[in-house]
């Protein structure tokens, strides 16, 4: 959207925030440190909105909860942003000096009246009254998301509806004021700064853009293909097709993170030649023709990785990795010179220096600085940049340096797993505080915390089903079927149910999850599930 | 607002009509592709956070020497700038002072008591005193009513270090001038004890103490209230300074007074949420993660032997720092340094106790 895939602010500017929403986030238990810094800023008269379906214990601490329905995210940005108009409340300078397609835009959220809202997303008018208004006042405010917003079939839409909202309101570029994906797992950030994406490469260059790629072609000595790839998706896509025949798999565990798994298993298993690349031996790796057993990246190798304030920080080696255990970068270089390549001797910091020079965001971050400063943020464009505490600054500058920032109007689609009759239940997924996606890793530490599997769901569907707490029931989805305990959560309205992803290996929830995925960013919805809900003695349809 | 105000106005739009650089102009729409396509533009210079003005410094005598400190520097960062070494134990400089254990006081002429340095701002004119006569009696008799009444031997100012035996050298403390210590108490006795309630003297001069059984309720840390100096450290990171949990407080009144989590429960049915935030701030060894705990117990915990590595947790993208406690090429504790502005010392049940997957893969 603005030509870098990034949080634009920094956590200290949470501290100094007026107004933050977590919309689609349950920071609290998901992101807790982060949430420290907003706990300091409610603390100092902030004020917190939650947009979830769910009232999780980030809700608890907000003035104002949203419990939309699962997947109507876009009618109530719009309807926000409708608000804004109608009350006169947006920032006319930002938006005439910063940003295009404004008009666009206003036609666009013109049919999001308050009502449509309502009845379209189950939120009171007046609360999305009352956000709309809380948003566009604030001297400084800051929208920050998760999976809630990006794990739909529209998952980009979702984001520039956001975005869309922070255009109209000038809360971006100025301290205290962004917009922040809130990242996942430790360095999925920096992933995607290196070129992990199917159209970038390191620095968020353009593949399809030949002045750049040429840099490249030049300092590898080699062509780059000139076409971008496929995401994790589009490869299932492809093996399905049978125009993907090998797969060599760095950290990842798609048997058991992939939705719709039992369609995610057979193409594995269809695969010509498998690599799986891990710590464990994965459900994945259990599949695999070949495996290189990797090292622990955080505690038994060098690098970097960066975190969602777009902070580069140093990770370094405390143990030794297990005998035959080898660092990604080895096994990478080893299998390099093999296939007849000239890589030499594996060296985090050499690799770090070439990204250095590729990369024009990173090129201030030697390892020396990144050690003294306690990590830099990119953009950081040489030795005496201090790196960026919030991105798009140029925004408030006159004359505007490069490009107006665009409106990108989006509508409302609901998720792609209809509720019907046969399944009326809407089904969500996420993380818990004590556990982590496939509980690959946090099944190794013993959590006081954890209960195990179960199916949340209201105090009111529980008594309309005869369930008592604790009772195993059926769950159906379109896909598929799984067992698990129930246990009544308050959190939840009716007709909503709660799952996480972390103890696939004794309920497969990811059986149940749909694939229908986000053609820009390639994301499944993970989030909306439609499922029904039987008790076992009930007959099992034949 | 003190926002940076180069190039536009970063205030609230004046009015909705307000001239603006453009206006009259139609905007120019971009194609998205094309923006993508290209770097995005670079800001002039990198931006900033808006400026703060920094009130006068502030002088003040110390020990007769002339100091000039920022505005609202403590008495405690005046002394530690000179250079003067001054014992605390409740002080952390990532939670707000709750100046209780008095380890810290300084003498300031014209104030009938001694002050706390840890919480008291340095102000113009102050005459300080940090080692006379009173401050030197008053620091010895706290170290001695501590360490006759509680376990100090892995006290320290900032980690359970032991620490504390040096300033109790210094001061000359001798808590044993009390007396034998007295009868550590069963389990549970001290917690059921009505608030309130002086009781008798055993009438054969020993020492009260806080002593009791060590409280071992779950997997991942310990508390061993015998070594509890009712510094209130946890119970601030616990609460309002860090974690916002709440599971903890202080219970009981006088010399009954302890930390309990609410009804005095057992860990598992109360708030507590295992950030261990409380373990990181504990100052006497009274919280400890249940490895050190352990590795103590069997006589095999050797700081000598371990090695501490910074770097940054495995899970969420939040980004903390973390310093790996590693002896026998095993992780045995985890912490994070006060100064990541990430973390500010502080860490969840993830970052903290999550770690056991690294030593658990075969090492042979």
């Amino acid at each position: 959207m603005f030509g870098a895939g990034g949080g634009t602010s920094s956590y200290r500017e949470t501290e100094d925030t007026d107004l933050v929403v977590l919309w689609g986030s349950n920071a609290r238990e998901t992101h807790p440190i982060f949430f420290h810094h907003v706990l300091k800023a409610i603390h100092k008269g902030a004020r917190l909105y939650a947009v979830d379906p769910r009232r999780t214990s980030s809700a608890e601490w907000a003035d104002g909860w949203l419990g939309l329905d699962v997947g109507s995210d876009i009618a109530l940005a719009n309807a926000v942003g409708r608000e804004i108009i109608a009350a006169g409340l947006e920032s006319r300078q930002f938006i005439e000096h910063a940003t295009s397609d404004f008009e666009a835009y206003k036609a666009k959220v013109e049919s999001y009246t308050l009502d449509y809202a309502e009845r379209e997303t189950g939120v009171p008018a007046e609360s999305i009254r009352e956000l709309a208004h809380a948003l566009a006042t604030a001297p400084r405010a800051m929208i920050c998301w998760t999976l809630g917003i990006t794990e739909h079939h529209n998952a980009v839409d979702n984001v520039l509806a956001l975005i869309s909202l922070v255009l109209l309101t000038g809360h971006v570029g100025r301290y205290g004021s962004g917009v922040n994906p809130l990242r996942g797992q430790n360095n999925v950030q920096g992933g995607g700064d290196m070129g992990a994406l199917p159209d970038r490469l390191p620095g968020f260059q353009h593949v399809e853009n030949d002045a750049l790629r040429a840099k490249f072609d030049a300092e590898w000595g080699v062509a780059v293909p000139p076409q971008r790839g496929w995401h994790l998706s589009g490869m299932f896509d492809a093996m399905e097709r049978g125009d993907l025949t090998a797969v060599y798999c760095i950290g990842e565990n798609p048997v058991q993170s992939e939705a719709d798994q039992k369609r995610a298993i057979g193409l594995l298993k269809g695969l010509d030649f498998l690599v799986v690349q891990d710590l464990f031996l994965t459900k994945t790796a259990e599949l695999a023709d070949v495996v290189f057993p990797a090292t622990a990246a955080w505690a038994e190798s060098e690098g970097t990785v960066t975190n969602s304030e777009r902070r580069v920080q140093r990770v370094r080696a405390a143990v030794a990795p297990p005998p035959g255990a080898r660092d990604d970068l080895a096994i990478i270089f080893e299998l390099a010179n093999r296939m007849g390549g000239a890589w030499g001797e594996p060296d985090a910091e050499t690799v770090w220096n070439e990204v250095r020079r590729l990369s024009p965001v990173h090129t201030g971050m030697s390892y020396q600085r990144l050690e003294e400063l306690g990590g830099l943020q990119w953009p950081c464009y040489d030795e005496d940049h201090p790196g960026e505490m919030y991105l798009h600054s140029r925004l408030w500058e006159d004359p505007l340096p490069g490009n107006r920032v665009p409106f990108v109007p989006v509508d409302h689609d609901p998720p792609v797993d209809r509720l019907s009759e046969d399944f009326p239940i809407r089904l969500t997924t996420g993380r818990r505080l004590d556990s982590y996606n496939t509980g690959v890793q946090t099944a190794g530490y013993t959590s006081p915390l954890r209960r195990g599997e179960s199916l949340d769901i209201s105090p009111e569907d529980a008594e309309r089903l005869g369930l008592e707490p604790g009772e195993r029931v059926r769950i159906t989805s379109r896909r598929g079927q799984v067992e698990a305990p129930i246990r009544v959560d308050e959190s939840l309205r009716p007709g909503l149910t709660f799952m996480t992803m972390h103890f696939q290996d004794d309920v497969a929830v990811n059986l149940l999850t749909i694939d229908a995925t986000d053609p820009k960013s390639g994301t499944a919805e993970f989030k909306a599930t439609a499922i029904r809900i039987e008790k076992l003695e009930a007959p099992v349809p034949a | 607002m003190t926002d940076d105000t180069r190039g536009l106005s970063m205030t609230r739009d004046p009015a909705p009509d307000a001239d603006s650089p453009h206006a009259g102009q139609a905007p120019a729409a971009q194609p998205l592709t094309e923006i993508v396509l290209q770097p995005p533009a670079r800001s002039s210079r990198p931006p900033v956070a808006p400026e703060v003005v920094a009130p006068p410094p502030v002088e003040l005598t110390i020990d007769g020497v002339p100091v000039s400190v920022p505005a609202g520097t403590t008495l405690l960062g005046a002394c530690r700038a000179q250079g003067i070494d001054t014992p605390t134990l409740c002080y952390a400089e990532n939670l707000t002072p709750v100046n209780v254990c008095r380890v810290c006081v300084v003498e300031l002429a014209g104030s009938r008591v001694l002050v706390p340095a840890c919480s008291r701002a340095a102000e113009p004119g102050m005459e300080v005193q940090t080692d006379s006569e009173r401050v030197r009696t008053s620091r010895k008799v706290v170290l001695e009513f501590l360490g006759s009444s509680v376990d100090v031997s892995l006290a320290g100012p900032a980690v359970p270090d032991g620490s504390i035996a040096d300033y109790m050298a210094r001061y000359g403390a001798n808590p044993s001038r009390f007396g034998p210590p007295a009868a550590a108490l069963s389990a549970g006795e001290r917690d059921d004890r009505d608030p309130g309630h002086h009781h008798a003297p055993a009438g054969d001069a020993r020492a009260a103490t806080v002593a009791q059984p060590t409280k071992v309720d779950n997997e991942l840390y310990v508390r061993d209230y015998s070594k509890c100096i009712l510094c209130y450290k946890c119970v601030e990171a616990c609460g309002e300074d860090a974690q916002n949990t709440f599971a903890i407080a202080v219970a009981g009144r006088g010399f009954d007074a302890r930390i309990s989590t609410e009804q005095n429960v057992p860990l598992p049915e109360s708030a507590c949420v295992y950030c261990g935030n409380c373990i990181g701030v504990c100052p006497t060894g009274a919280l400890m993660a249940k490895p050190e705990y352990d590795m103590r117990a069997a006589g095999t915990w050797d700081p000598a032997q371990q090695t501490v590595t910074e770097t940054i947790c495995p899970y969420c993208g939040v980004g903390c720092a973390v310093e790996l406690h590693v002896q026998d090429d095993r992780i045995v504790k985890v912490t994070s340094p006060l100064d990541s502005s990430v973390t500010e010392g502080h860490l969840c049940i993830k970052g903290r106790f999550g770690f056991e997957f690294v030593n658990e893969r075969p090492k042979t």
